[in-house]
């Protein structure tokens, strides 16, 4: 495959495999992405649970029924957890970053993602802002492409 | 009525974070042949081999079940993997114990090894162990994950960054005496606070190390110890459960076993410990060896455990009621996950340390009058959870 090497030096063999993967999205992502493009976040509700589930649900764990309908969230929430990454993680923005798990309103679960705008000279007041319990609004960017990354959380 | 199980023989090898001298068939080699020795047992003496086998992108082999089958002298016997993640080996030792339980065999031998320094590249590892549509693009890991758990823990019971630290200091402490244990040392409150934030509140020294090497303990029926181990640990009670993989679910005001107070383990300890017979699990239990691969970790497990009611676990820390000479409980005696993590180990590990204790083999750990001793371990974001008691005394089947 591409980018595939090996080769012995010493005791040690180095190889570096390069994996390509091609994910199906399935019917429910398929429809949450489409919806992110539409600037809308969309949830699955269970009618008998009652439940409101992000990221979206074919089925209600609670119920054990098909979610029967989609339901648009609300486009502010509240932090339920919340970290700032410092170092040590090589992910697709370089840290600092803040997540956060948010309730969005009118949903029962609660959806990761960044918490943008904050100021990061100051990690432990930066904390105290994004603390569990604090308002947030999603905010998207200027062109969605239908990706989790097309939105992001600012403070309230 | 089912079999009683007693562990005959454990042992551990080299936890450090790289063995250039070994491959990983022969790391869980020197695993399988110290506990058969350890036991007086031969390959021939084992009727199954379940193997600790947890994610294997960490050192590029993938599934290495197949390529240990002779190294663990596996060929011609029932063999089954079991993986579910950092509860690997507790998940292995159920298995293993269940087998044994049944009737089916009369001797199991648990056998696994972790490698982990093979790939630069951990953290990309990590990652891919999440949803690749709605998680996969956050910084998500088992360090962030739990961090965010911790933040919303210390504020929901007023716990401190220094409390962690304190627990730390212990461990660490409690390490020195424990020769299988990979990072020890006398450290104070301060060194901890300023080591490197990894993710707030965690700092370097809040996380575990990744730990390389191996481990096997020995099950056998009442038959087989009787001719292999006049003093077994007998296994009195098991308990497992599982939870959502959606983390967003675990912790808002409708889920039914919140992940920020770990609820869950209420659920896996309450089955190990009606099994066992422990209705006070303080005054019962001597030794608690709970899987910490944070420092946040173990105490969250002991407050579900009853060992203490939740948010108090931290302030017990602070009264010295987990150490391990003069507290109520001595907790992670051997050091705890936090000071070495062999991963498709760890839970293993964990397990074996308590039947040790139980055992009077725990060398200069070795706590006194233990006759209950407790191991969990947890896997994926605490999705997997296990508990077991080990015991001197075995209950009386009715």
């Amino acid at each position: 495959m591409a980018g595939d090497t090996r080769k012995i030096a010493g005791n040690v063999l180095t190889e570096q495999v390069t994996l390509r993967y091609d994910y199906a999205l399935g019917e429910v992502a398929g429809k949450f992405m489409d919806g992110l493009r539409e600037r809308k976040i969309l949830a699955t509700k269970c009618s008998k649970s009652g439940m409101v589930y992000l990221p979206p649900r074919a089925f209600c764990e609670r119920s054990f029924e098909k979610c029967d309908s989609w339901v648009e969230a609300g486009t502010s929430g509240v932090i339920e957890q919340s970290t700032i990454v410092v170092r040590g993680f090589e992910g697709s923005r370089p840290p600092p970053i803040a997540v956060a798990f948010v309730r969005l309103d009118g949903v029962d679960s609660a959806i990761p993602n960044y918490v943008e705008g904050l100021d990061f000279s100051d990690v432990e007041k930066a904390m105290k802002q994004i603390k569990p319990g604090a308002r947030v609004e999603v905010e998207f960017i200027a062109q969605p492409e239908g990706r989790i990354t097309d939105f992001h959380f600012v403070l309230a | 009525l089912p079999e009683v199980v007693g562990v005959l023989a454990t042992y551990q090898f080299g936890f450090k974070v790289a063995d250039m001298q070994r491959t990983f068939v022969e790391q869980a080699q020197q695993a399988a042949l110290g506990c058969l020795a350890e036991a007086g047992m031969t390959p021939d003496d084992i009727d199954a081999i379940v193997f600790s086998l947890a994610p294997t992108a960490f050192m590029g082999v993938a599934d290495a079940d197949r390529w240990s089958i002779d190294s663990i002298f596996g060929a011609g016997k029932p063999m089954l993997r079991v993986h579910t993640g950092g509860a690997t080996g507790g998940s292995a030792m159920q298995a293993g114990y269940t087998l044994v339980r049944s009737g089916m065999y009369r001797t199991v031998m648990i056998v696994g090894a972790e490698r982990i320094a093979e790939t630069p590249d951990a953290q990309k590892v990590l990652n891919q162990i999440f949803d690749p549509f709605y998680e996969k693009d956050m910084p998500l890991q088992t360090i962030t994950t739990v961090a965010m758990m911790a933040t919303a823990y210390m504020q929901r019971h007023d716990i401190t960054q220094e409390d962690l630290a304190r627990l730390i200091v212990r461990q660490r402490k409690n390490a020195m005496r424990n020769p299988h244990a990979h990072l020890k040392g006398i450290i104070t409150v301060g060194d901890v606070m300023a080591s490197p934030m990894i993710a707030h509140p965690f700092k370097l020294f809040d996380v575990c190390p990744r730990s390389s090497g191996s481990a096997a303990m020995i099950l056998g029926n009442l038959d087989a110890a009787r001719k292999f181990q006049p003093r077994p640990a007998f296994i009195t009670g098991v308990g497992a459960v599982s939870d959502s993989n959606w983390i967003g679910d675990r912790i808002v005001p409708t889920t039914e076993y919140d992940f920020t107070d770990w609820k869950l383990m209420r659920v896996a300890s309450r089955r190990a410990f009606e099994h066992a017979g422990i209705k006070d699990p303080i005054n019962e239990v001597q030794v608690a060896e709970v899987y910490d691969a944070f420092s946040i970790q173990g105490i969250t497990q002991l407050e579900q455990m009853g060992f203490c009611s939740a948010g108090t676990g931290f302030r017990l820390e602070r009264e010295n009621a987990w150490d391990m000479d003069t507290g109520l409980v001595a907790v992670c005696p051997s050091g705890g996950t936090l000071c070495t993590n062999p991963i498709a180990v760890a839970g293993l590990v964990r397990a074996i340390e308590a039947a040790n204790q139980v055992m009077g083999k725990a060398g200069e750990h070795q706590v006194k009058n233990v006759r209950n001793a407790v191991a969990t371990a947890v896997g994926g974001i605490a999705q997997f959870l296990t508990c077991a008691v080990f015991s001197t005394d075995y209950v009386k089947e009715h």
